[in-house]
């Protein structure tokens, strides 16, 4: 199985890429001209995107620095436990709509600290795959083309979140007991 | 609401700061979290030109469309705004086929793609249109199903079993992401009395 999903990653990717090139080669379409064409306009997203990611980091990391993040965690372990929901994984919760390197750091220290083949290790790896980093998305997404008034995407990007990571209890516990 | 949370988070940030004696750390931060963007910028704009170019041959191929034909059936479900043959829904689908299979740098860059595509659609260019809120919605809530990142942290920690998540991962994924769709349809009806 792991070979598979190993054989599969390094051939996605060239195969896409083979396919298409060799279907509008066949169409008579210049290759080359065309992608270096759309290839062109990468660097003006990048350039269009920084403000948005910017204002972004620069809030996110305010709040972690100060401990502002950590005042809201220990408000939240306890009655968070008592609902069955494993104090270790709290932190995970909060950060990863927030910064998905952070998250991943705590997922790292989470499969370190008590094994990737324990519960704790198996929920925290279920909630690092099932979510993403909301706000990042959002600053990417959006800036890139300009939007400044997300309306409610941000809150049903988060609504989505807390569902995952209750989801991911609720399946880890009845799998991995 | 990005803009109440922004100036919350900062505010409260600094607050905190200052009653927790951490002032310098929030320094440090701050001059950091602008570094950072700029890198993450600048290891993005090569996928970024990378997938704009491949796609760009794909679309002169017609091959955009017949992606937009395989996605109609869905597309009629979650975005009922956008026209049966546009464009942007060739480049919604493969922004879902790559975080499908874990792809996660080459589906930034189509993702925007599509929301460039989306914004030719929408008639307040700075506000979000309703089917560029289900498209964010449908990607921060993740759909992977082969959490490739996730997989190999596993193995490196020399797991018995790494791929014994993907079952629950997937469950997961599926759970939010039905979840963001429901808030995400209830929320338009609530703010599309108020806007655009």
């Amino acid at each position: 199985m792991i070979n598979f999903i190993n054989h599969f990653s390094q051939w996605a990717i060239p195969l896409i890429i083979f396919s298409i090139l060799i279907s509008a080669f066949i169409k008579k379409v210049k290759v080359y001209e065309v992608f270096t064409d759309g290839a062109v306009e990468g660097i003006a997203v990048g350039v269009k995107i920084l403000p948005y990611l910017l204002a972004m980091l620069m809030a996110i990391s305010i709040f972690r620095a100060s401990g502002a993040l950590d005042i809201i965690l220990n408000l939240l372990s306890k009655p968070l436990s008592t609902f069955g929901i494993p104090k270790e994984v709290i932190p995970l919760a909060l950060i990863r709509p927030l910064s998905g390197t952070g998250s991943l750091g705590v997922v790292t220290d989470l499969i370190n600290q008590y094994g990737p083949d324990s519960f704790i290790g198996r929920l925290a790896s279920t909630m690092q795959g099932s979510t993403e980093t909301t706000f990042y998305v959002a600053a990417v997404y959006f800036g890139a083309i300009g939007i400044k008034n997300s309306r409610h995407a941000i809150l049903a990007g988060l609504v989505a979140d807390l569902a995952g990571f209750l989801a991911a209890v609720f399946i880890c516990r009845l799998v991995f007991g | 609401m990005l803009n109440k949370i922004w100036f919350t988070m900062i505010c409260i940030g600094i607050i905190i700061a200052a009653i927790n004696g951490r002032m310098e750390e929030v320094s440090v931060a701050i001059l950091e979290s602008a570094e950072d963007s700029v890198m993450i910028v600048v290891k993005l704009i090569g996928p970024m030109a990378l997938w704009l170019g491949v796609m760009k041959v794909a679309e002169k191929a017609q091959l955009t469309k017949v992606l937009a034909n395989l996605f109609k059936p869905l597309a009629k479900i979650l975005f009922p705004e956008v026209p049966k043959d546009h464009p942007a829904l060739a480049s919604i689908m493969m922004n879902l086929s790559a975080n499908f299979l874990g792809l996660g740098n080459s589906a930034t860059p189509l993702g925007i793609k599509a929301m460039q595509e989306l914004q030719q659609l929408n008639s307040g260019k700075r506000s979000a249109s309703n089917a560029m809120c289900t498209f964010l919605v449908i990607n921060t809530s993740s759909v992977t199903l082969l959490p490739t990142t996730i997989l190999a942290l596993r193995i490196g920690a020399g797991s018995a079993q790494p791929t014994e998540i993907i079952g629950t991962t997937i469950f997961a994924t599926f759970c939010s992401t039905v979840v963001g769709l429901i808030a995400n349809r209830i929320l338009i009806k609530i703010s599309g009395l108020r806007e655009i």
